[in-house]
């Protein structure tokens, strides 16, 4: 019973991780298409409210969901440009390629997200729980 | 709740929100520059986009299709002519709004509020300069115009409809990397981009006036009119020489006391800096007529040399209506079809290089600027403040009076001289109302040679050479423009603002400019050179060419049987006639005794070259490195007494040294012998020598590694990845194919004017503006190749030929 009990949690608890995640994920790229770029903060800041994990989960899921977003639409822009600006681009803010260009996209998505996730996470989390 | 955290946590978000989204320097904010969604991932356009879109505008009159080619070449057919601007306006606005706002914002003094502080000064100059005042003044003529009104105002609408529905992801990349945005376009930013091609091709370099004043202190006025020749030996003018000119019917008077008020030597050094004429800005054109070519249709070519860049200057279209189909190159910026060809005629541009600014020393009563002295009595100035508004910082104010001159520009609170503050006013001929816009209106639309001459006459300025051909087998050239009429060297130098003789006193009267229509010979050209050789009654100075038009005009009349190839050929000549003319005399002055066996060696190379500045040779690396410190050392000695020295043209080195072996100015004043000729050409190959030998060494003397372009991007060295480098081209200053460094040929265009039109172009740059798309550097490497493409002068019947790509259709609603 008690197993089960444990295996049961660790299964919410995975499910919760990947809702957030793509909860996220969807809700920034909506948010996106009619709000300025920082909507992302808002968007990762809601869904940790929603979804209520552990800070450092809550962090993870937004870190990676933003970091697939931006990541993902940066490398599909990318390969249909085929590579024409982002050289470009790249070589203007001193890169030496064009997948460091795509990785920094990312990384300054993920971590505005993951650092807005973990808000919404301590906003929510009661002192006693933990 | 934890509260700690939370803030913490919540604290770094905002704050690398806020950091992100700010500007550090000239780094971008990287938040929204990054974001795929808005960023500048939004520019990277698909390699296979589609461009075909269905339009609605309630500007429209009526209904329109655009078709685009496989080179994004828009074909505009349009059922009424105010539509046709509206979509060129609309067309140039979608691929180079960033450089037609940038463009006019340079000329309007505007800059600091997009980069700062660093402009200011550059945006003073352009206010001093009273570049507004002129485009606002070309404004009032242009909306007095029926023709251009409407014209400039569907323009205009254009380019707005663009702007009003243009989203922030859509934001050209140049706007997301200095962070800014575009305002509305106006009927005065397209008099504005006017403007600034006048101050390309008439600014103040043309006149030198304060350079030249700067010479009297060493030389006489004597001195220096040989030194400058009004006619130098090798001019081939573009009116033949022995042509008859009619009497003048209108004389300037010289003032009683220019002698020794103006023309005299003066003691005290005035050293002015300011900008010199840009060597490589040129262009050249020419006709040939039926009689001289295969297919018995005449020819007309044109390859304006200008500052080439990315995004390029021109924009390639055809527009199709029921009172005009014109193809060629436009100016992103303005209406109309600048530089091409319509059902029955062709025509091209060259710069006439007729200096039409002049300075007059200014005296004002008081630091006040608000009057000043003239012919007896104190006059008011018109008192304009500049407000210079300054990105990240207070904004700049600056006082600028106007006299019945026009504005001083100079005077104690802007002086790029140490002369103490003296204040100069301008006079120059792009201040007064004029409407250019209309010659372009008519041009577009001429049938022939009587269309085509009543079209150019509503250019005043800048002087241009505009050649001319038809299917009616005319061929002609005008050096058209509004040209003071001036006494010999008024002009030349600084004058006196205080007394009214010295002003203008009218203009050359319009059918008296240089022009020739069917010339004997069988055809036109123009590439620089004065027009007229020294029988010619009026006295126009200014900067001039020489050489290219030597060598064009030779080729031509040696020519018979032309074909398109033989003119594309043309215009990719690297013929380098200066060194034809001048090697012979060289080789005689060099003592080859004083040379090593490594310096013979080097001028076994130099003697023994084609004569060609392929990028192959080494001989133009040597010629030019040699001519550059032969003239340092015969003028050096001399000029090294005033600051900022106008240097003699090269013809005049040549054309001294070829006619006397004891020519004065070869010995160098500072040394106790009296050097001659031979010393110093001599000194001078020597002198090269160690330099070139290790090039040779390196295996880099190549003409190709020596005369290397680079097409920046508008922004420099702000973009240099935006840029091209390092095209190995051939041609140089004063070689047909004038590429040199960071100029050259920017379209180049030939043009049969046979029963159906066959033409052919290519501009080194790409339809698009957008760094980010395939098509905005295409056209380079065909350019560099000297290869061009077909023209295609499409009928709207050809709608469904295999050449268009995309299309757009614009309606009212």
């Amino acid at each position: 019973m008690n197993i089960i009990t444990k295996e049961r949690s660790k299964q919410l608890t995975n499910m919760k991780f990947f809702t957030a995640l793509l909860l996220t994920a969807l809700c920034s790229f909506i948010a996106g298409l009619y709000f300025p770029w920082w909507s992302l903060a808002v968007m990762a800041f809601l869904v940790a409210l929603l979804v209520h994990q552990k800070a450092g989960k809550a962090f993870l899921a937004a870190f990676i969901a933003l970091f697939l977003l931006w990541g993902c639409l940066a490398l599909w822009i990318d390969i249909r440009n085929a590579g024409i600006l982002s050289k470009r681009i790249a070589a203007l803010l001193g890169l030496e390629s064009r997948f460091l260009l795509i990785l920094i996209t990312s990384l300054v998505a993920a971590l505005v997200a993951g650092f807005a996730a973990m808000s919404g996470s301590y906003l929510r989390m009661s002192p006693r729980k933990v | 709740m934890r509260i700690i955290p939370f803030a913490i946590s919540t604290v770094v978000t905002v704050g690398l929100v806020t950091v992100l989204s700010m500007k550090w320097g000239p780094a971008p904010p990287f938040g929204k520059f990054l974001s795929p969604q808005q960023g500048f991932w939004q520019n990277a356009e698909p390699v296979d986009k589609d461009f075909s879109a269905d339009l609605k505008f309630p500007g429209l009159k009526g209904k329109a299709n655009v078709y685009f080619d496989e080179r994004l070449v828009p074909h505009v057919f349009a059922d009424n002519d105010d539509d046709a601007y509206f979509i060129q306006g609309y067309l140039h606005a979608k691929f180079r709004l960033w450089q037609m706002e940038f463009q006019t914002l340079a000329t309007a003094g505007r800059i600091s509020e997009v980069i700062g502080d660093r402009a200011i000064n550059y945006d003073r100059e352009q206010r001093r300069m009273g570049l507004t005042f002129a485009a606002e003044n070309m404004v009032k003529a242009m909306e007095a115009n029926p023709q251009t009104r409407s014209a400039v105002n569907s323009y205009t609408a254009g380019v707005n409809a663009w702007i009003s529905h243009l989203t922030e992801s859509e934001l050209p990349v140049e706007y997301k990397l200095l962070d800014y945005k575009p305002e509305q376009w106006s009927n005065l930013k397209t008099a504005l981009f006017v403007k600034q091609l006048t101050k390309t091709l008439a600014g103040y370099g043309y006149g030198n006036d304060f350079q030249y004043t700067s010479l009297l202190s060493v030389f006489s006025d004597d001195e220096i009119k040989m030194l400058f020749p009004y006619v130098p030996d090798s001019l081939s003018p573009i009116i033949p020489k022995g042509t008859v000119y009619p009497e003048p019917t209108s004389v300037a008077v010289k003032p009683g006391n220019s002698d020794s008020a103006y023309l005299k030597k003066t003691d005290s050094l005035q050293i002015f800096k300011t900008d010199k004429p840009v060597p490589g800005i040129g262009s050249n054109n020419w006709a040939v007529s039926g009689s001289k070519t295969k297919s018995g249709a005449p020819i007309l070519c044109n390859d304006p040399h200008l500052e080439l860049n990315f995004p390029s200057i021109w924009y390639e279209l055809q527009m199709h209506t029921p009172s005009f189909n014109a193809y060629g190159s436009s100016f992103p910026g303005i209406p109309g079809v600048v530089i091409g060809f319509n059902d029955s005629i062709a025509f091209g541009f060259t710069n006439g290089g007729i200096d039409v600014m002049d300075f007059y020393k200014i005296r004002f009563k008081d630091d006040s600027k608000q009057q000043y002295w003239s012919d007896g009595q104190w006059k008011d100035t018109r008192i304009k403040i500049e407000e210079i508004k300054v990105k990240g910082g207070p904004t700049v104010y600056d006082t600028v009076a106007y006299t019945h001159f026009g504005p001083v520009m100079y005077d104690k609170s802007f002086t790029n001289v140490s002369s103490g503050g003296d204040a100069f006013a301008i006079r120059w001929k792009a201040h007064d109302e004029s409407n250019e816009l209309l010659m372009w209106w008519y041009l577009d639309r001429a049938r022939n040679y009587e269309e085509y001459t009543e079209a150019i006459k509503y250019l005043e300025c800048p002087v241009q050479n505009i050649a001319f051909a038809s299917k009616k087998g005319d061929i002609a050239i005008w050096q058209q423009g509004k040209v003071p009429l001036r006494w010999p060297r008024q002009g030349v130098y600084v004058m006196p603002g205080e007394d009214d003789s010295y002003s203008w006193q009218g203009y050359i009267p319009q059918d008296q400019v240089p022009h020739i229509l069917n010339p004997e010979r069988g055809f036109v050209s123009s590439a620089n050179q004065r027009a007229t050789d020294e029988t010619y009654p009026y006295y126009e100075p200014g900067d001039f060419a020489v050489y290219r038009g030597w060598r064009i005009n030779q080729q031509l009349s040696a020519m018979q049987q032309i074909t398109p190839e033989d003119m594309m050929k043309l215009q990719s000549d690297n013929h380098n006639t200066m060194a034809e003319m001048f090697r012979p005399a060289l080789l005689k002055y060099i003592d080859r005794s004083k040379l090593s066996a490594e310096e013979q060696n080097l001028l076994g190379i130099f003697s023994s070259w084609n004569l060609e500045n392929d990028v192959n040779e080494k001989g133009p690396s040597i010629f030019e490195a040699w001519m550059d410190t032969l003239s340092v050392k015969v003028w050096g000695d001399e000029l090294s007494k005033i600051k900022d020295p106008i240097t003699p043209h090269k013809s005049t080195l040549v054309d001294c040294l070829i006619k006397d072996s004891a020519f004065r100015y070869a010995d160098d004043i500072n040394t106790p012998v009296v050097e001659t000729v031979s010393d110093v050409v001599t000194a001078s190959f020597k002198a090269i020598s160690p330099d070139l030998l290790q090039k040779e060494q390196e295996n880099k003397l190549n003409w190709g590694n020596v005369n290397t372009l680079t097409i920046y991007h508008l922004l420099r060295t702000g973009a240099t990845p935006f840029a091209k480098a390092g095209i190995a081209n051939g041609g140089g200053s004063e070689i047909v194919n004038a590429t040199r460094k960071t100029f050259g040929p920017s379209w180049r265009m030939i043009v049969q004017l046979s029963a159906t039109t066959e033409a052919y172009g290519v501009y080194p740059g790409g339809q698009s503006g957008n760094p980010g798309s395939r098509f905005y550097d295409n056209f380079v490497d065909t350019w560099t190749k000297g290869q061009y493409y077909k023209l295609w002068v499409m009928n709207e019947s050809e709608a469904g030929d295999q050449k268009v790509k995309w299309k757009m259709s614009f309606s009212k609603e």
